[in-house]
């Protein structure tokens, strides 16, 4: 390839990091600017919106809700999903391939129609009254795909060959499992718990159209208090915070994972 | 193994000769959760379009009508609105895919592998930072006092301030990671050998891109078409956050469900989306781009 075309790609690389990082910077940045009305370049800098966000009743309580909604959605999801793997990777029947696309299903059609879906189902079939229940199973429902994701890829680089020397070895199925196959699996379902749980704590779309009336978790917090100008600072040390809380789990996980997620979309 | 118990042996031994048992234990949770829970919402979703709102009481009344679907066809606001929300879908992708190329190219044929890896992590990370906070970033960078119209000041322009611009300028940078992971990894099973063999031959660099890399790469990016466009036809909350008053289907569906309380139409809107997702995954389904997912 001509010298050329090797600096225009690095400069491209170079530009594209820059405008992916930059707006977040500009959030962080604005979480300690001194002025209420934001302004660029900001001047002086405070803690004291930062302060005021840790005192915030309604910030608080969205943050415990979130927590509590991520954390049971992300058990539910750990036990499905790897259910679901193991029987789709370690089994050939018929229906495979249509089963692969369900589990995918929740998070390639669009939010608003898993988001309506479900409301409609728990409202309009069920007559169940929207609360926390209802958004834990939404959750859960589009996580499962995660945990899914990274055992299969798990599985599919271990093979079957260290547990089969297990049961040659005169090991049971039930110590294969416990001595052999669990602990090649430990840090994938550690991964894909960590990526369900921060999919689940960003997740707006399906949260609006599940979540109780009243309720809030940390993004419809935000969402709800954007347009208040007297919030703004508190909302901006709410999304930075945001910002911190969710990369670090999925920088985490990738590590974790150790190159086995190499698919490229959401999930 | 002499801490095995033979109770324990003995249903071991049990589950290993009936595989199908086994198997039907594994689905069955899962296959309850989605079959039934997601696939019978989705069905009910489909069915709850054909009914339709009491105006007095706001209950969904169960009389079956085609009467949303024409509401929906003939009515030129809805009509210009899925033209709007089609156009956006179809113009980010494109943008997306003409930006994340270059960058998924370096990444992957010129990068080492060790910052292959950091690069890799370093656009994963931000794809999880919260979609609500990019779209409020963007706000803030798109504001009347705010960075962009700063940095065009000096050129004597401004920026687009709140719009379409800035729904397609916002969606854009949303979305680009999910274009860039699945390029990334079309091109680094696309082997070097290749490429150079294309310049042995005594072609250019244009001429082996469009002969040797673009074909063989297309799957991946139709890969991560399907996610931009997915993404971007559903959506409804940057509109709300950099829009201005312009609206998307997403935001038809949601006033039907939230002020208007017309959940039946609010359904045959979403249907919307699925239909055009639907038809574009069949469309593309031959290129082998679903395997890339």
């Amino acid at each position: 390839m001509s010298k050329t075309a090797r600096v225009l790609l690095w400069t491209a690389l170079g530009i594209g990091f820059a405008v992916i990082y930059f707006p977040l910077l500009v959030v962080l940045l604005n979480s300690v600017n001194a002025d209420t009305t934001f302004g660029w370049p900001p001047k002086h800098f405070t803690l004291e919106w930062w302060g005021r966000a840790v005192g915030n009743e309604g910030a608080l309580h969205a943050l415990w809700t979130s927590v509590l909604v991520g954390l049971v959605a992300t058990a539910i999801a750990l036990t499905l999903g790897t259910m679901a793997a193991f029987a789709l990777q370690k089994y050939r029947f018929f229906g495979r391939n249509s089963l692969s696309l369900l589990v995918v299903l929740p998070i390639a059609l669009p939010g608003i129609v898993t988001g309506i879906a479900l409301n409609n189902a728990f409202r309009t079939i069920l007559g169940i009254d929207l609360g926390l229940i209802t958004v834990i199973v939404a959750h859960a429902t589009f996580c499962i795909v995660v945990v899914f994701n990274n055992v299969v890829a798990r599985l599919r680089r271990m093979g079957g060959n260290l547990e089969e020397a297990s049961m040659d070895l005169g090991a049971d199925g039930i110590t294969t499992f416990r001595l052999v196959t669990f602990p090649m699996l430990r840090s994938a379902l550690l991964a894909g718990g960590l990526l369900a749980f921060a999919l689940s704590f960003d997740e707006i779309i399906v949260t609006t159209f599940t979540l109780g009336t009243g309720m809030e978790t940390l993004p419809i917090w935000i969402y709800n208090n954007l347009f208040r100008p007297n919030q703004a600072p508190v909302v901006n040390v709410v999304a930075a915070v945001l910002i911190i809380v969710s990369t670090v789990p999925v920088y985490l996980a990738q590590r974790l994972s150790g190159g086995d997620s190499s698919s490229g979309g959401r999930i | 193994m002499t801490a095995v118990s033979p109770p324990s042996r003995r249903v071991s031994a049990f589950f290993h000769r009936k595989p199908r048992l086994r198997l039907g234990m594994l689905l069955s949770a899962p296959m309850l959760w989605l079959g039934l829970a997601y696939l019978g919402a989705l069905a009910a979703l489909f069915i709850t379009a054909f009914w339709s709102t009491d105006v007095f009481t706001g209950k969904v009344v169960t009389d079956w009508s085609l009467d949303n679907f024409v509401t929906l066809f003939s009515d030129s606001v809805y009509r210009t609105i899925t033209l709007r929300t089609v156009g956006i879908a179809l113009l980010v992708t494109v943008i997306d895919a003409v930006i994340a190329f270059p960058m998924a190219f370096a990444m992957a044929k010129l990068a080492s592998p060790r910052a292959q890896r950091l690069l890799v992590i370093a656009v994963m990370t931000p794809l999880w930072a919260s979609y609500l906070v990019k779209a409020y970033a963007w706000r803030t960078l798109l504001s009347g006092n705010g960075v962009l119209n700063w940095l065009l000041k000096p050129f004597g322009g401004t920026g687009p301030g709140y719009g379409v611009t800035a729904t397609v300028i916002t969606l854009c940078y949303l979305w680009l990671p999910y274009m860039i992971l699945p390029i990334y990894a079309g091109l680094e099973r696309l082997p070097d050998s290749l490429v150079d063999a294309s310049g042995d031959l005594g072609a250019r660099t244009f001429r082996t891109f469009r002969s040797v890399i673009l074909p063989l790469t297309f799957p991946a990016i139709v890969a991560g078409s399907i996610f931009t466009f997915s993404l971007s036809l559903g959506d409804y909350i940057a509109v709300k956050i950099v829009g201005g008053t312009s609206q998307m289907l997403g935001n038809v569906v949601y006033d039907n469900i939230g002020a208007a309380n017309n959940l039946p139409f609010a359904a045959t809107v979403a249907l919307v989306p699925v239909v055009i997702m639907l038809v574009y995954l069949a469309a593309v389904r031959r290129t082998g781009a679903l395997d890339n997912l």
